[in-house]
């Protein structure tokens, strides 16, 4: 039973993947209440269904500034002043309440453990509260549940307690809880930023298939530009609230300006700088014995 | 509220109901249990008002398991206790029954039945409260306001402010090792114990605080806002006799205590 509901729920997050616009910003600036200056400055970005655009940059560059941007919970949510146009799917966000913008467009911070409630007994209530705050059908919030544990992964977690979990396993329930208000756009603050490198695995796994399954557009701050060059289509370079490179993904991780805006290239790219610095001949060979 | 068909799909552990005599009971009569103490223990004057309810929470605790598991919550009445003996014993108005003379301070015989009246009364208190803590998961208690529409925020502001402790213990620990690697003595003597707490208060506090935001932020990101009313997937059983042994703890309680007060009945 359970698992037909779930995959009925997928289906239904698959399909809605079709008619969508994506989430555009245009000249979006953005200035916390009381500051003086601005965080972010003209940003023009597009995230399309199905994408996963990354989003790197020094510390203060803006980066968690624009995912709650993004998200609508600045200044919705904390105030501020905000210039500029964000749409999700061709509706203005500034036009939406916070339960609204949270069916279009979920947002993960980086500390598992502050998104959970810490009034749930096992992982499946926990992920079952964001459907249950939407006064859902119990059918399909136990539906919605399911189709979120599959879709991260983490089905076996299902009667674990929250409180009891790993600092990965956690961030993927967390994830999962977002997944489960079935958001088209999902916007992650460094997910895997307190994950060793076997949870920054399984919380990488969990979103190039995300965002193959569910058709969700995807946008990740992530400081690992190694996790970025595996899952991301796009990369933007934010310096001082403004977007200073952006492109494929394959391009912009090998820019050599990157390292001046306080980005590390990835290893295979820095591998291959070395190589090249020694004198010895780089070859597409080689590079595919490295990948 | 779920329909029973619709709970027959959720899974077993999410479905499941609490065992054991006290421990089946209602959240709301357990609420009411601990309410009624605390009313009896605070109310009633004498010795019988915190005696009976000693009594009947050690009991409880018993029957429930959990007896063991209480000692830390009377432990944590233990500054509370201290000040009350030390005050009332010493510094009680108006007492001349004098016990011994120690330079300018005299405790008196009346201070220290008083003394220990209140500390038998902060005691069964601290006592009702572990017992209901111990017995009643957060969620369960949620889950029955929220069916009673009793303000769900405001249960949910304290019920994940309670779930948040071991966080914020957690926190406490974190600090305290990182200002032990930078030297600070943090063991030892009582005084240094203490002044290893002031550098450790701010951190804290302020770490909370942010963590608080974030919170409200993320609470947001899961809906919690929506309007209406929220899904609530499993309810616990509750019955004609709890519900009417609710209704009859409170006026018997306020009854007690009134009857008391006016001195109705001469009680040890």
């Amino acid at each position: 039973m359970s698992a037909e509901t779930a995959a009925s729920v997928g289906a239904a997050a698959s399909g809605k993947a079709a008619a969508r616009a994506g989430l555009v910003l245009t000249g979006v600036g953005y200035r916390y209440a009381g500051a003086s200056a601005a965080a972010l400055v003209s940003i023009d970005l597009r995230l399309e269904p199905g994408r996963v655009v990354g989003l790197v940059g020094a510390n203060e560059s803006g980066k968690s500034t624009l995912c709650l941007v993004v998200a609508g919970l600045a200044p919705g949510v904390i105030g501020g002043r905000l210039d500029g146009s964000v749409r999700v799917d061709g509706v203005e966000t500034a036009t939406m309440r916070p339960h609204e913008l949270a069916q279009r467009c979920g947002l993960l911070f980086q500390n598992a453990a502050t998104q959970l409630s810490n009034t749930t007994s096992t992982v499946f209530e926990e992920i079952a509260f964001g459907p249950c705050n939407l006064g859902l059908p119990a059918a399909e919030v136990v539906g919605r549940v399911w189709w979120a544990l599959r879709t991260a992964g983490i089905e076996p977690l299902a009667p674990r307690d929250p409180a009891r979990l790993s600092g990965g396993q956690a961030q993927l329930v967390a994830l999962a809880s977002v997944l489960a208000l079935r958001p088209g756009y999902l916007v992650l603050d460094e997910p895997t930023s307190e994950l060793d490198p076997a949870g920054t695995r399984l919380v990488a796994g969990a979103l190039t298939r995300i965002a193959r399954e569910t058709g969700a557009g995807i946008l990740v701050v992530e400081h690992k530009t190694d996790v970025l060059a595996q899952i991301a289509d796009e990369v933007v370079v934010l310096e001082r609230g403004a977007v200073v490179l952006s492109g494929p993904a394959a391009v912009t991780l090998a820019d050599p300006r990157l390292v001046a805006l306080g980005v590390e290239a990835p290893a295979a790219v820095r591998l291959e700088r070395a190589v090249r610095a020694s004198g010895i001949e780089w070859s597409a060979a080689l590079a595919e014995a490295i990948e | 509220m779920i329909q029973a068909d619709e709970e027959a799909l959720l899974p077993a552990y999410v479905r499941r109901i609490p065992a054991g005599g006290y421990r089946s009971l209602n959240p709301l009569t357990k609420l009411t249990l601990a309410a009624v103490s605390a009313i009896v223990a605070f109310g009633v004057r004498g010795w019988t008002g915190p005696a009976v309810v000693l009594v009947v929470v050690v009991s409880s605790a018993l029957v429930a398991g959990v007896l063991r598991r209480m000692a830390p919550f009377a432990l944590a009445t233990l500054p509370l206790v201290a000040s009350i003996l030390l005050v009332n014993t010493f510094l009680y108005p108006n007492a001349h029954d004098v016990i011994a003379v120690f330079g300018p301070l005299s405790p008196t015989w009346t201070g220290a039945t008083a003394a220990l009246q209140a500390t038998l009364r902060v005691v069964a208190f601290g006592l009702s409260a572990a017992l209901f803590a111990l017995t009643t998961p957060i969620d369960d208690l949620l889950g029955e306001l929220e069916r009673r529409r009793v303000g769900r925020r405001g249960s949910f502001v304290v019920g994940s402010a309670l779930g948040a402790i071991p966080r914020t213990v957690e926190r406490a620990r974190e600090v305290v090792d990182a200002q032990r690697s930078r030297g600070m003595d943090t063991e030892g003597r009582l005084w240094r114990r203490f002044r290893g707490l002031v550098p450790l208060i701010g951190p804290v506090l302020f770490g909370a605080l942010a963590e608080v935001e974030e919170r409200t932020m993320a609470l947001e990101a899961r809906a919690f806002t929506a309007p209406g009313r929220r899904t609530i997937l499993r309810s616990l059983p509750d019955s004609g006799w709890q519900r009417a042994a609710r209704w009859l703890l409170l006026v018997g309680s306020i009854a007690a205590v009134v009857v008391s007060l006016a001195g109705a009945v001469k009680l040890p």
